[in-house]
């Protein structure tokens, strides 16, 4: 029995791959020919080959960074030509030796000449190819160019122009702080801005309400919210003489904490230590809108009769000063934002244009050296001035000189 | 020596920033990127004094029934409910979708944020409308600098250009006078001039102040006497 059943299974599998090999195979000779046809024609299509590989690598220390680039230059392979569409790009590798291994670090694309490998580390030594890559493939790369080393420069030498400024600015300056402090106080003519300071104060002793200072919307590192600090303490000095209540939201921490340090040395200095309030500094928020609501409610709740906007300010400077025009406050502004200028002139008393912010402090004080340092600041303008004249009458003539080297990087 | 280590500490590290500036290597570059980046630590502390005072000053107004202190307790209520959900809920995540935090974010505080922002609308109208007034020769400048820069730059005054000046019976000198050009001059020009002479001001007021801080001749922002 089992030998019948075995037999017979035999046959039907014979059977099955009998008919499976009939509907697989061609059926006739006319049919195996089309196939051997077909196959005939594919392998017939002209293969398109891989592009030539670029030629003459060249590399390069990036001069004037920290040495992190290595620029590279080749010429494009004999194939990349407009129109020819043999080249889509090349790849640039990069190995620590020139026997590789290599990794592709970038590619660009056809017609690119050069290129800057901004990942390289400092003082490490690079051997770079080039290999273009197009529909047929990617080309066996070019000769290994090295060894690159990305070396860091000791001076920035696009950046000199800058540096013969700058000294020449720390030098006026110094100087006129030096005649100043030996006697020879310059000249400084009054600014309305400045003076109305104490003016809003006393104003708003008078009719019993408090004062409001903004010290801007920035951080520390914006040296307008340290200019804005720095008068802080002149205008808590008068608040503090006069007894008047002074507000200061701030918006940053490290501010906040400045701005307590001068409220607490203003009202020291005018020695009423005692009528100071530390909540008097508030800390409201980083957020721009979520600042503007919390001054906004101190000008409608408390109704300050001095607003000072001294700082730098963005698209709150409007929506501040604007709420402090509604409420008939006396107010003051100062900034150097260009863009906000505008606003603050529409809607505030006074206000202080770019530079007079930053020498407020030296007004408010009075002291010899920050008087000095003013004079010195003209004196440098006086000089570039000139360069400005100098230099539009060269580029008239066609003398680029002094324009080259006064761009920097 | 309360002053005098901060002053050596300011004018030491203000000056390893300022040669960064012009000197690439990494003996002064190194130094003077780590310092900047310690600034976040420093500023980490400073949050906890900012958050402290945030909170001490709300509750004593809340304590004292001062003017509005409802609102006080919303801000209070919201600045805890976003931290502990924050801090322990999402953690990590606060920033992914579907968390708590993603859900304040964008429902609460984008809407109140685009709802202060667009009040700027309505406080540039009553602005202008003070800034227009034409009393002066100067103010009458002003005015039509103004309606020339602000038409010349919006689609709607490109609209009514083409209606005016490209009507086909105009001589070609009558087309030159579009307001697009004009008021590109404008800005250009003495808008830019103007713009650049403060901000000539301005870069020597920053220098000169960050000068002073550098040098300990302003130092005021130390605080108080010895």
């Amino acid at each position: 029995m089992p030998l019948a059943v075995s037999a017979r299974r035999c046959v039907l599998v014979a059977l099955a791959a009998l008919l499976l090999g009939v509907w697989a195979a061609p059926s006739s000779a006319a049919e195996t020919a089309a196939a051997s046809g077909v196959s005939a024609a594919a392998t017939s299509t002209p293969t398109i080959p891989p592009p030539q590989p670029p030629t003459g690598l060249l590399y390069a220390d990036v001069p004037n960074d920290a040495g992190g680039a290595v620029s590279l230059t080749w010429e494009t392979s004999p194939d990349d030509s407009a129109g020819r569409g043999l080249v889509d790009g090349y790849f640039l590798e990069r190995a620590l030796s020139p026997g590789g291994p290599w990794e592709v670090v970038d590619s660009v694309d056809a017609g690119v000449r050069a290129h800057t490998d901004v990942t390289v580390r400092r003082n490490e030594t690079y051997f770079y190819r080039v290999a273009a890559f197009g529909p047929g493939g990617t080309t066996r790369a070019g000769a290994a160019a090295g060894p690159a080393i990305g070396r860091s420069s000791w001076f920035n030498l696009s950046r000199v122009s800058v540096l013969v400024f700058l000294l020449a600015f720390f030098l006026l300056v110094l100087y006129y702080m030096y005649m100043a402090q030996t006697g020879r106080k310059p000249f400084v003519r009054r600014l309305a801005g400045i003076d109305a300071i104490e003016e809003a104060i006393g104003r708003a002793t008078e009719m019993g309400r408090p004062v409001l200072y903004v010290p801007g919307i920035q951080d520390i590192d914006e040296i307008q919210t340290v200019a804005g600090l720095v008068i802080l303490e002149s205008v808590a000095k008068m608040t503090a003489r006069y007894d008047t209540p002074l507000r200061v939201p701030v918006s940053y921490p490290i501010p906040f904490t400045i701005a307590q340090e001068m409220v607490r040395s203003g009202h020291v200095d005018a020695g009423r230590p005692d009528a100071y309030d530390p909540d008097s500094v508030q800390f409201v928020s980083p957020e721009q809108f979520a600042y503007v609501a919390a001054i906004t409610g101190i000008m409608l709740r408390e109704r300050p009769a001095a607003h000072l906007f001294f700082g730098s300010f963005y698209g709150e400077s409007l929506m501040l000063s604007e709420t402090g025009f509604a409420t008939g406050a006396i107010q003051i502004a100062a900034t150097a934002n260009v863009h906000q200028l505008p606003f603050f002139v529409v809607a505030c008393d006074y206000t202080l244009i770019g530079e007079e912010l930053f020498a407020a402090s030296a007004y408010l004080s009075g002291e010899a050296r920050l008087v000095g340092g003013l004079k010195g600041a003209d004196m440098l303008k006086l000089a570039i001035v000139a360069v400005v004249i100098v230099g539009c009458v060269l580029e008239t003539l066609g003398i680029h000189t002094l324009t080259v080297w006064m761009q920097t990087q | 020596m309360k002053r005098e280590i901060p002053l050596f500490l300011t004018a030491v590290i203000g000056a390893i920033v300022l040669a960064g500036f012009f000197v690439p290597h990494q003996f002064i570059s190194v130094p003077a990127d780590y310092f900047q980046r310690c600034a976040v630590i420093v500023v980490a502390f400073g949050y906890a004094l900012g958050g402290a005072n945030l909170v001490r000053v709300n509750l004593e107004g809340i304590a004292r029934r001062h003017p509005d202190w409802p609102y006080k307790v919303v801000l209070l209520v919201g600045m805890l409910v976003t931290l502990v959900f924050g801090l322990f809920v999402d953690r990590a995540k606060f920033q992914d979708p579907g968390t708590v935090s993603i859900w304040i974010y964008d429902n609460i505080y984008v809407p109140m944020n685009s709802t202060m922002f667009a009040l700027l609308a309505f406080f540039i109208a009553s602005a202008a409308f003070r800034a227009f007034r034409v009393r002066t020769a100067e103010a009458a400048l002003l005015a039509v600098s103004a309606l020339i820069v602000m038409i010349g730059r919006v689609p709607l005054g490109d609209a009514i250009m083409a209606g005016v000046f490209d009507h086909p019976g105009l001589p070609d000198w009558v087309r030159h006078l579009r307001l697009e050009p004009l008021q590109q001059w404008i800005m250009d020009w003495p808008q830019n001039a103007a713009k650049r002479a403060i901000l000539i001001g301005a870069a020597m007021g920053v220098m000169a102040t960050g000068l002073r801080v550098i040098l300990g001749i302003e130092r005021s922002y130390l605080g108080g006497s010895d």
